[in-house]
């Protein structure tokens, strides 16, 4: 029972990804568009050298921090859509303590990263408190916490960081995260050392929910409320604790973009995008840390590698983005997957 | 137990950025221009990388689009990595790797349009020495392989200001800016001061956005700014500006005999105004402010592919070479207007009035 079940688990994912791709090739081929080269180009442009496999990588990093903040949260039953807000602050966080600071490395580093994970945890703690004490839904309450975390960090960005410009300086090079060994491997993409730490992150929720204490009241919780209530584990204090958590996951995917990727933080005239994606990132990984870092790579890939299809292969911007959210959809859609699944076994078995 | 595990857990991020830091420096890279593989032929190509706009957005992006392309037409080349192409960027993100994609490609030539690029073209143009890039809308100073392409929008926008200020009939015209930048400003002050300086009484309201591509807030704010009494309309918006339009067009349906007007931006945006109300062909376009992005683009093509590159120099484009000027549709303007609009320009030519690059109060 248990291993068909693994395999399933295993299979839905695969599977999606599998009929997204298929039902995007028939896009193309219906448009009048070839999807061998359509491929060919999406995977040129995501592994095609070491210049594109970088920037994938670096597309990959916030990604799993993203997905790895959602995940953590699904598994105490909560789902944390606040993820871009708390992305966002973070970011801000760790630009302006990157900015306002002159230590050494080793001290100033890992200061500006922590930043950016108290600020997510502190945005975290706002829809985790308000749901603990006053039952107020937290999809609400994170949706709504999203605008605001915009809106904030752009004010500070003009107003308080900078003097009415719209972007800050660059972090001090003491508290870059940027890797000039990185860049020359990769042909100068804008790969850092972010997706060390991304990894480290991912081994670090697998640890803390499979192997501690606290990870096991925070399952309990997830799997059922009154249970855990019962067996004498504070409900409310594990939602707030889960929301902590996971926002300073998001937050630290924010340091990646500041300390990383842009060196610097900008006015955002939407949202970046990476939060949502994270939703579907972690979905695709079963809520899982080795799932979540797998399901980014494949993200980062069709992020990066989509840029390269309609310069290499003529396929238009607009189908590759309805190709991408086809694959996103049929992930959503594992449901019918598993139910498929399930229609295929019976009929073996018969 | 637990806040030993959380504390646990906490350090190691911090062993973890300690041990990071320490490997910062590497040794120093020098493969520049790595994969110039690409369209080998002898034909000179051109590349551009858009902002978040695209090529579609109506506005600059598809203006220095239309100008590659007349470059191709002039030059005998297709669209592809052996003529010309555009690489649209989907996020922020995408600059740097949109710009090394158009090395990679082989252009001769790559456009960074807008000043979002700024950053990443710095850095792209300095590790791929090789490689000839040139930005519009910004500066990019110390790289002998980035020539920047300016425009004086304050004196096209002061032309349209004092369109604005002779045809308005409540004394109260509006703004809207797409982010509020220096470059916009530029707008914003020569709109300001070529109102004021035909109508001292009227009212400028400035506005801004947040954003070049939000339709739907141009659309919100346009209907704010028409209800609160306001005639005229600048946008400086990008495709945050097509929204004004709507707005514009929905309530001259609503009533054909509303007196209300749009001003466009970078393009002759005649085409965006027109409208069919109370069984009527009208246009809500008064006017255009025109800037030249695509001149501008085909000029700095054509003198790199003469080998006269313009590396590491400022070309500013003002009403003298035709780089701003006022859109070719004038069918909506006065005769007052029309040789106000002459008078003018002939006294910003001959250095007579200088127009401001702020609006007031800045």
């Amino acid at each position: 029972m248990s291993v068909s079940k693994n395999w399933t688990v295993l299979a839905v994912p695969v599977i999606s990804v599998l009929f997204g791709l298929l039902a995007g090739a028939i896009i193309m081929l219906v448009s009048g568009n070839d999807p061998a080269a359509g491929y060919a180009a999406l995977w040129n442009g995501a592994f095609g050298d070491s210049f594109y496999t970088g920037e994938t990588l670096r597309q990959m990093t916030p990604y799993v921090f993203a997905g790895l903040a959602v995940a953590f949260a699904f598994r105490t039953g909560l789902f944390n859509i606040g993820v871009e807000g708390q992305l966002l602050v973070g970011w801000l966080a760790s630009v302006w303590v990157g900015l306002a600071f002159e230590l050494p490395k080793f001290i100033h580093l890992p200061l500006a990263i922590l930043a950016g994970a108290a600020a997510g945890a502190a945005w975290g703690f706002i829809p985790g408190f308000l749901k603990a004490r006053l039952r107020v839904h937290e999809v609400i309450v994170t949706i709504m916490m999203n605008y605001t975390a915009l809106h904030v960090t752009n004010y500070f960005i003009r107003d308080v960081i900078s003097d009415g410009a719209d972007a800050t300086d660059p972090v001090h090079e003491t508290a870059s995260l940027q890797s000039e060994f990185l860049q020359s491997i990769t042909d100068f993409s804008s790969l850092h050392n972010g997706i060390y730490l991304a990894v480290v992150a991912a081994i670090l929720m697998w640890f803390m929910l499979e192997k501690t204490t606290l990870g096991y009241e925070l399952r309990a919780v997830g799997y059922n409320q009154h249970a855990s209530e019962y067996a004498g584990m504070s409900v409310n204090r594990n939602i707030i604790l889960s929301m902590v958590i996971s926002g300073a996951f998001a937050g630290i995917g924010g340091s990646m973009q500041g300390l990383g990727t842009f060196g610097n933080m900008f006015i955002n005239s939407g949202f970046s995008g990476i939060g949502f994606d994270g939703i579907a990132v972690a979905l695709l990984g079963g809520n899982t840390a080795i799932g979540v870092v797998l399901a980014a790579l494949l993200f980062g890939a069709l992020k990066v590698g989509s840029l390269n299809m309609p310069i290499e292969s003529g396929v238009p911007n607009e189908l590759v983005e309805i190709v991408i959210a086809l694959i996103i959809f049929f992930v959503a859609s594992s449901y019918m997957i598993t139910w498929l699944l399930g229609r295929f076994k019976k009929k073996e078995a018969k | 137990m637990k806040k030993r595990n959380f504390g646990f857990a906490m350090s190691m991020v911090l062993a973890a950025g300690t041990i990071l830091g320490a490997c910062g420096g590497g040794e120093e890279a020098d493969n520049n221009g790595g994969g110039n593989g690409g369209g080998e032929s002898d034909k000179f190509t051109v590349g551009m990388v858009t902002d978040v706009g695209g090529v579609d957005d109506k506005s600059f992006n598809q203006s220095a689009w239309e100008g590659l392309q007349a470059f191709g037409k002039e030059n005998d080349l297709e669209k592809g990595t052996d003529g010309f192409d555009y690489i649209q960027s989907k996020s922020d993100a995408d600059y740097k790797t949109n710009l090394n994609t158009a090395v990679r490609n082989g252009f001769d030539l790559t456009y960074g349009i807008g000043y979002k690029l700024k950053p990443a073209i710095e850095e792209v143009a300095k590790q791929r020495k090789n490689s000839q890039f040139a930005i519009v809308d910004d500066v990019v100073e110390g790289l002998d392989n980035v020539t920047s392409i300016t425009f004086k929008e304050n004196e096209g926008s002061f032309l349209v200001g004092v369109v604005a200020g002779l045809q308005t009939k409540t004394d109260k015209v509006g703004f809207i800016g797409g982010v509020e930048s220096e470059l916009i400003d530029k707008f914003a002050g020569g709109f300001e001061a070529g109102v004021k300086a035909v109508n001292p009484d009227a009212d400028v309201v400035i506005e801004y956005a947040g954003a070049f591509d939000k339709a739907d807030k141009g659309q919100q704010m346009a209907s704010a700014m028409y209800s609160s009494g306001a005639d005229i309309i600048y946008h400086a918006a990008g495709g945050t500006g097509n929204g004004v339009f709507t707005e514009a067009k929905s309530l001259k349906q609503k009533d054909p005999s509303k007196e209300i007007w749009v001003i466009g931006v970078d393009r002759d945006q005649a085409e965006e105004g027109k409208v069919t109300a109370g069984g009527k062909e009208m246009n809500v376009t008064l006017t255009s402010m025109v800037k030249r992005v695509d001149l501008a683009v085909q000029d700095v093509a054509t003198k790199a592919q003469n080998g006269e590159f313009p590396g590491g120099e400022v070309i500013e484009y003002g009403l003298e070479a035709n780089g701003v000027s006022i859109a070719p549709t004038q069918d909506n303007l006065t005769e007052e207007s029309k040789a106000a609009v002459q008078e003018w320009t002939d006294k910003i030519k001959n250095g007579e009035v200088k127009v401001p690059t702020k609006p007031s109060g800045k």
